[in-house]
């Protein structure tokens, strides 16, 4: 109780000084402001990558496995990938058949090519379409759904007929109000019968996953890419819960199909959705570290502002401390008082940084990328500001409480 | 401090009773100051001993004196001292909040004290609002809210005319009769007469102790 009116009496004291001198207590602030601002719009950007990442990703099955030539995810230096690359071979359409015939914990097994081609109907054309070679598991693997017509269906897989199915934004870029199925499209001279359309799908990490042409393998390794090896297998687990069991059978399969000795290491490797997110979640540590440097530092140069400011405070108000000291006061109550005016400053401070980094939030999400301030970020914000306050309050108001009575009230 | 050691006061033994009004006289480094100080338990004697209301306040540490201030000392300054930021009101609160007197109460308390020294219409009047007479009355009223067993005035006339000393001083005489223990530090005979008792110091001892008037009975 008597704690409690003290404090509140420590406050408004603090808010007479701080309103007394209102432009010396805002430029006290300035360093706080400006790390409060910084690890505030850090926080959101990190929340708002991470969102904006998590959800373009999720077209990546969390239980699909990805074998290809290569890891995604890579500790080495880039020469040493690239050397690693080079050595393995790549994969084959037989291996991913091997793999489709082997496999029993999966529910789905799709070789997979894509490159960007020169698609056309008509006079119209669209460059830079993903041009994706697969098989009908793909509607599996890719996530994908057909709006209209069909998928690519087993015999088109196994036979030559130049059928696709087309992505929605390449439906809405080539045929505008037309129907696109029944009609013919071109890539590389080569004519293909639109069969279906995909549902939209929106984009992953910043690619369209609208603007794609979905094709038979066989027909795009005669027809397109003229070669035997494809880019991936993407293979679809029969059940997320058996994740592991299901990428060791792959592993295992695929030393079979490549005849690997016991003692050679893989060739190939498996990738899933769960090595991007270590990847981000790498990357947004980085950037979280190196925001959380230049906030310590504005936090520190901001305390040392605050120190001085209170310094000066301690000294203008002497007289001050002597007469409470004379009606009263114990050192408890002035160490107090002067705390918590410095508290009372870092906290105003931090008020304000929250404004700006609430204004800038609104400014990223509007323009860049959704950016998101929660109440986590601005609590630990506030908590950070009382903090550096009453840290860098401490020397000032030991001073003021260890003051003589006799010589403060002497002072003018 | 290094150099010679300066006696302040030396062999200065004295005894004031609950109730008396008594003026401290003595030209500036006679040591009255650090008399006052010593009275009003803002310092301590180096050696030696001061006994206020039974307690030994000589061997007491700073946190002690504080509430001994706060308790038992109400002080009015020359300058009257009061928060230039803070309303009459607030600033004849502030002991009572060092008291950890609960809010209702300390309110009506500090009305009453104000009310007391003639300034029930001012309370919500800033230092600066009012004029030297009412800010030594807020002050006074703010020595007085605790019901201390000293009031101790130095030089409280000294940044006032004539005219507003008196009234004040006419407020120090009625205080006295109502039982109030007064000490007042002064350097002009003419605001010591107002006293009932009068210690004139020199050179750090006391050179006389003169009664001018029996105290009134105490209550």
């Amino acid at each position: 109780m008597r704690l409690l009116a003290e404090l509140r009496e420590s406050v408004a004291m603090s808010w007479d000084a701080i309103r007394a001198n209102k432009m010396r207590s805002v430029l006290a602030t300035l360093g706080i402001v400006i790390g409060i601002i910084t690890v505030t719009l850090m926080g959101a950007a990190i929340n708002g990558l991470d969102q904006a990442f998590i959800k373009s990703i999720s077209s990546l099955g969390a239980d699909v496995f990805y074998v290809s030539r290569t890891s995604w995810w890579n500790n080495d230096s880039y020469d040493s990938w690239v050397k690693m690359a080079r050595r393995r071979p790549r994969l084959r359409l037989e291996e991913a058949e091997a793999l489709g015939r082997q496999l029993t914990l999966a529910a789905a097994v799709a070789p997979e090519e894509d490159d960007d081609r020169t698609v056309k109907y008509r006079d119209r054309s669209a460059t830079m379409v993903d041009i994706v070679g697969t098989t009908e598991a793909y509607l599996q693997t890719g996530s994908v759904n057909v709006a209209q017509g069909r998928f690519l269906t087993a015999a088109d897989s196994q036979g030559n007929q130049p059928v696709c199915v087309i992505g929605n934004d390449v439906a809405t870029n080539l045929f505008r109000a037309e129907s696109p199925l029944g009609k013919r499209i071109k890539i590389e001279d080569q004519s293909f019968l639109v069969v279906g359309v995909l549902e939209k799908q929106g984009t992953m990490l910043g690619w369209s996953l609208d603007n794609r042409v979905i094709i038979p393998i066989r027909v795009s390794l005669a027809v397109i890419w003229k070669r035997p090896d494809i880019d991936q297998v993407d293979i679809k687990a029969s059940g997320a819960a058996h994740l592991d069991e299901a990428r060791e059978e792959i592993r295992q399969a695929m030393r079979h199909i490549r005849h690997l000795k016991p003692d050679e290491p893989d060739n190939f490797a498996i990738n899933q959705q769960d090595q991007l997110v270590q990847l981000f979640h790498n990357m947004t540590r980085t950037i979280a570290l190196i925001g959380l440097c230049v906030t310590s530092l504005a936090l520190f140069v901001g305390g040392i502002g605050i120190m001085n400011i209170m310094f000066v405070s301690v000294v203008e108000r002497t007289r001050e401390i002597g007469v409470r000291k004379a009606i009263g006061a114990k050192r408890r109550n002035i160490l107090l008082q002067f705390l918590i005016e410095a508290a009372c400053i870092c906290l105003l401070g931090g008020l304000i940084g929250l404004g700006i980094a609430w204004l800038v939030t609104l400014a990223v999400t509007r323009w860049l990328f959704p950016a998101t301030l929660s109440g986590i970020i601005v609590g630990l914000a506030l908590l950070v500001s009382l903090l550096t306050g009453v840290i860098s309050g401490f020397l000032p108001a030991w001073r003021a409480a260890r003051m003589d009575p006799v010589e403060a009230l002497r002072s003018e | 401090m290094g150099g010679e050691t300066v006696h302040a006061l030396r062999d200065v033994s004295l005894a004031i009773q609950r109730g008396e009004y008594v003026a401290i006289m003595g030209p500036s480094g006679s040591g009255k100051s650090t008399l006052m100080n010593l009275i009003g338990c803002l310092d301590t004697p180096t050696s030696g001993n001061y006994e206020l209301n039974g307690a030994h306040v000589s061997d007491m540490n700073d946190n002690q004196l504080a509430e001994i201030r706060n308790h038992e000392i109400g002080f009015v300054f020359q300058t009257f001292n009061l928060l230039s930021r803070s309303n009459a009101l607030h600033n004849v609160e502030l002991p009572l909040i060092y008291t950890g007197m609960p809010a209702e109460e300390r309110r009506q308390v500090a009305l009453d004290a104000l009310a007391q020294v003639g300034l029930a219409d001012r309370v919500h009047h800033k230092p600066n609002e009012l004029s030297g007479g009412q800010r030594q009355r807020v002050a006074v009223a703010r020595a007085l809210v605790n019901k201390p067993s000293i009031l101790l005035a130095d030089e409280p006339t000294g940044n006032l005319d004539t005219k507003t000393g008196d009234e004040i001083m006419a407020l120090f005489a009625e205080l006295s009769r109502k039982g109030n223990t007064i000490i007042l530090v002064t350097h002009e005979e003419e605001i010591a007469k107002h006293a009932h008792r009068i210690l004139r110091i020199r050179d750090g001892l006391i050179a006389s102790d003169e009664k001018l008037a029996a105290p009134p009975p105490s209550q």
